[in-house]
């Protein structure tokens, strides 16, 4: 297990490399100087010119990308951030509990509103139930997820002045975010729980629980479910991963200092160290969180814990 | 008589979908009583998985449909019965069920020790402790030659012939009065199936179950049942003691395609023997007798006209036009 | 050739099944409608109306005038609609077309070649799609700058790895049976034999995840335009509209509604008409 472990984790880090060049190659096609940025628009060409000297902004884009990977394999250093100057992590670090908590509640709400449903939806295939709730999953993935957080706004902060429209201070302010990000992929959790629960639905040993008397809540929850887990939990797993960073809207919307936020922040004021940085760090993240998955698989079926055990 | 224990009659079932209506099982009627073993040959499609699959009502919710008649067990008819009280009172505890294929029987996610244990726990009457209940899996797996220790291991850690002994230890654990066996053996290697059939007949002696042993395999119809029934297209087309089948001089042509011969007790007829032809298509039902197109004795009135069941003796029934009552020849 | 009508019979048997999906039809419906709204808009509705900004019509509710109300710079918020539904449309089409083109190929090719060359290519996508894709697409708009075409290049070029994953297994199930096997026996070429006969067989699930593809990428653009990284107001773009609109959703919540309503329309339409395509391109596929 331990060996099995180890080897996923040296397998991320040629995946990581490539990752940062693609990032690093698409970042390096932004307009503007990075120099000019730093220094202000009343610096004069000289003192610009002999800091892309300095900052090797001048050097071909090979080995600027071989300067960068060394800096990081070498000193663990991702560069400053061009607006504060300070390093990049620290404020990474700073905003990543936002996000962290973002995503944990995120997850739970698409899993409460989509494993249900899928199940009774598998349930009760072709029937007017299974219907109204495709049709529900039909209407909600439609919706995009920034409209669903106005709305919310809208509704519960500006009429009814229930929760707060923006922060991340207190658990009330994850309550919107948390129905927004359920709603978008509470319905992937849905439609996967769905097909995963049809596949088990005929299986022989649900007949067998049936037939030594087991409860029908028992067979499907535990018998048919406890089966069709995998895929569900890959499916949770992705969304869990992309939420660490993608959570974007929800930041926006509600104004929470995550990293999502932080990103597009970056992005807009051309931050590019802190760029890269974040999404290094937010692919690295994913990875970790799938090979999290993948380790689960372990626990919840035997067979595949046999397997990486090499028996 | 009080000593029946299952009584269906007039049972049909049909799988409806969208396309077309399958008319798997056509008003079959029988009898097990207390503690013997009945015995259901047939081809594959005949319809003896349908009839044991309605017993405990596992039949698919929204295809399968039970058209007509009752299924009565001690009495009270389990296709009325409330769902939960059928799971609660009946299933796995008066009737216990065997599958086809050991294979696809178990939950591979659960070990076999806890399959074993939910079989206890939802029948606990005497309300026996968690430790009580544990040592009564180990006590069943122990039984059924499975030693106790491996109750925590999971199925795709056990043989096939293993896995068959873990679901009868788990059909058995209650000690059921009735035990429905769909082909038990079918799935497992010739020497493991001799295993599987003398212990499940030890273990009939043991607590006085009653089976009903589905087959392809007319060697253990012979070896294991006092009764038995030929089901062809959804009928019964002959039943019997175990003597009627194997000694008499009178059977239904279909019976005598299956054995190649007519059936004779002392010699070998390991398996069925292929008949020419195949089952009429259960959306399409002939109106005459299903078997005629196959049967090489077939008459004008066996295609105009259905025959009824022909009684031979108390016990042997025959459904074919060649004979009528008492004094019918071959 | 002979083999045209076969071909002609299995679309005739497809448009059939098509039609008895009524998932189907109520998307090819609501589709038609947009799609006649984006073309007739610049017919009906003079541009100026789009652009045009009038500090005495500001925030009117809808009226018979203004079905839809006005906006903060008192443009009437009916015509940014019909001609916004011209951007997301275009966006959609354009994004998941190229994605198709660059992605199909690259699956094409590395499910036909095999070996070393779909190694490579796939370690690649699978880079990509480590990461998450509206971040791509994010990075790639702030390299390129932020209008419709730049947007629909990010989000074609972030969704290019399911495409071509897509594809190469299409592609696989295709490329070993007979009749490909017995194109390079009689010696036609690898490009020929691709689209020719791989192509078109593996086209199936290719269109359907083509047309549910474009209701996500329609939903992403919109986003992305709302934080400010897509499509630039003063363009009529749906998710721009609702970014403007947030300001003021308290006092002129059809502001928000009204847009929102039309991105959910259309996305939700193509998603009922990939769906319904899907059970008739491949009824065995429903369950």
């Amino acid at each position: 297990m331990l060996r099995y472990i180890l080897k996923r984790l040296i397998e991320i880090i040629p995946v990581m490399l490539g990752i940062a060049f693609i990032i690093y190659a698409i970042m390096s096609f932004t307009p503007g100087d990075p120099a000019r940025l730093i220094l202000g628009a009343n610096a004069t060409n000289e003192a610009v010119e002999n800091l892309r000297e300095e900052m090797g902004l001048n050097d071909p884009f090979l080995v600027q990308f071989f300067h960068y990977i060394w800096r990081i394999v070498s000193k663990g250093d991702f560069g400053n951030s061009y607006k504060s100057g300070q390093p990049v992590f620290q404020e990474i670090f700073k905003r990543f509990p936002v996000s962290l908590n973002l995503a944990i509640c995120g997850m739970i709400g698409s899993c409460i509103f989509g494993i249900p449903l899928g199940i009774l939806s598998a349930v009760k295939q072709n029937t007017t139930t299974d219907n109204i709730i495709s049709v529900i999953a039909m209407a909600v993935v439609a919706m995009p997820s920034f409209w669903v957080a106005m709305v919310l706004v809208l509704v519960l902060s500006l009429r009814l002045r229930l929760l707060p429209s923006s922060g991340a201070t207190s658990l009330k302010h994850y309550i919107m975010p948390m129905i927004t990000i359920a709603l978008a992929n509470g319905c992937s959790v849905l439609r996967i729980t769905r097909s995963s629960m049809l596949d088990v639905i005929r299986m022989d040993y649900l007949k067998t629980a049936k037939a030594k008397g087991v409860p029908n809540r028992v067979v499907v929850w535990k018998h048919a479910f406890g089966n069709a887990l995998l895929p569900v939990i890959t499916t949770v797993g992705t969304i869990f991963g992309s939420l660490l960073g993608g959570a974007i809207i929800c930041e926006t919307v509600f104004t929470m200092p995550g990293i999502g936020a932080l990103i597009v922040s970056s992005i807009k004021s051309k931050d590019i160290p802190m760029v890269l940085a974040s999404l290094i760090f937010l692919s690295a993240v994913y990875s970790l969180v799938m090979l999290a998955v993948d380790l689960l698989y372990a626990f919840v079926d035997p067979r595949i814990k046999a397997k990486y055990s090499g028996k | 008589m009080d000593d029946t224990l299952l009584k269906i009659s007039d049972l049909e079932i049909v799988y409806q979908t969208d396309l077309e209506t399958v008319r798997a099982v056509n008003r079959i009627s029988l009898e097990i009583k207390k503690g013997r073993t009945l015995g259901l040959v047939g081809e594959t499609g005949a319809g003896k998985t349908t009839t044991c699959l309605a017993i405990l009502r596992l039949l698919p919710d929204r295809t399968g449909k039970v058209l007509n008649g009752e299924i009565l067990f001690k009495g009270e008819n389990l296709l009325t019965m409330k769902e939960s009280k059928l799971r609660k009172e009946i299933s796995g505890e008066e009737i216990s069920m065997i599958f086809q294929d050991p294979m696809t029987s178990l939950n591979p996610v659960m070990t076999v020790g806890s399959q074993i244990y939910e079989a206890l726990k939802y029948h606990n009457e005497n309300k026996q402790s968690h430790a009580e209940l544990e040592k009564r899996v180990g006590e069943v797996l122990e039984l059924v030659g499975i030693p106790a220790r491996r109750a925590k291991e999971y199925p795709h850690q056990f043989s096939g012939g293993m896995k068959q002994r873990v679901v009868i230890a788990m059909a058995l654990a209650c000690e059921p009065e009735l035990l429905i066996a769909d082909e038990p053996t079918t799935a497992l290697d010739v020497t493991i199936q001799a295993q599987v059939l003398a212990m499940m007949q030890d273990l009939q002696d043991r607590f006085g179950s009653a089976i009903l042993l589905i087959t392809h395999d007319l060697g253990v119809v012979a070896q294991m049942c006092d009764d038995a029934m030929v089901m062809y297209a959804g009928e019964i087309v002959e039943s019997g003691t175990a003597e009627d089948i194997y000694e008499s001089e009178q059977h239904h042509p279909y019976t005598v395609g299956l054995f190649g011969s007519i059936p004779d007790l002392d010699k070998e007829v390991p398996r069925l023997t292929p008949i020419d032809g195949l089952m009429p298509d259960p959306t399409a039902l002939p109106k005459g007798c299903y078997f005629a197109d196959r049967c090489p004795y077939a008459e004008d009135i066996c295609r105009e006209k259905h025959p009824e069941p022909v009684h031979l003796s108390d016990t042997h029934m025959i459904m074919c036009h060649r004979f009528k009552g008492e004094e019918a020849s071959v | 050739m002979e083999g045209n009508g076969v071909r002609r019979g299995r679309l005739k048997e497809f448009w059939r099944r098509l039609k008895k999906n009524k998932s189907a039809v109520i998307g090819m419906v609501l589709l038609g409608i947009i799609i006649v709204c984006a073309l007739l808009a610049p017919i009906l509705i003079p541009e100026e109306q789009v652009y045009a900004q009038d500090a005495m019509t500001r925030l009117l509710p809808p009226s018979a005038k203004n079905w839809f109300g006005t906006d903060v710079y008192g443009r009437d918020v009916f015509a940014r609609v019909m001609y916004g539904a011209r951007i997301s449309l275009f966006i959609g089409f354009a994004a998941a077309f190229l994605s198709l083109i660059t992605g199909g190929t690259l699956g094409a090719i590395t499910a036909y070649y095999g070996g070393r060359i779909d190694d490579i290519i796939m370690r690649i996508m699978d880079m990509i799609m480590s990461i998450p894709s509206t971040l791509l697409a994010l990075c790639i708009v702030a390299a390129l700058g932020g209008s419709a075409v730049n947007l629909f290049i990010a989000m074609a070029l972030s969704s290019m790895p399911q495409f071509c994953r897509l594809a190469r297994s299409a592609m696989l199930s295709v490329v070993d049976q007979e009749f490909v096997e017995a194109a390079r026996a009689y010696g036609s070429g690898n490009i020929r034999i691709i689209f020719q006969e791989v192509l078109p067989n593996a086209l199936g699930p290719i269109i359907v995840q083509t047309t549910q593809s474009i209701a996500g990428k329609i939903l992403t653009a919109a986003s992305l335009s709302f934080i400010g990284m897509g499509v630039q107001a003063p363009q009529p773009e749906w998710g721009t509209m609702l970014s403007e609109a947030r300001p003021y959703m308290r006092e002129c919540p059809y502001l928000v509604l009204i847009p929102g309503i039309f991105i959910i329309v259309t996305a939700l339409s193509f998603n009922l008409f990939g769906d319904g395509l899907r059970d008739a391109l491949d009824p065995h596929m429903k369950n």
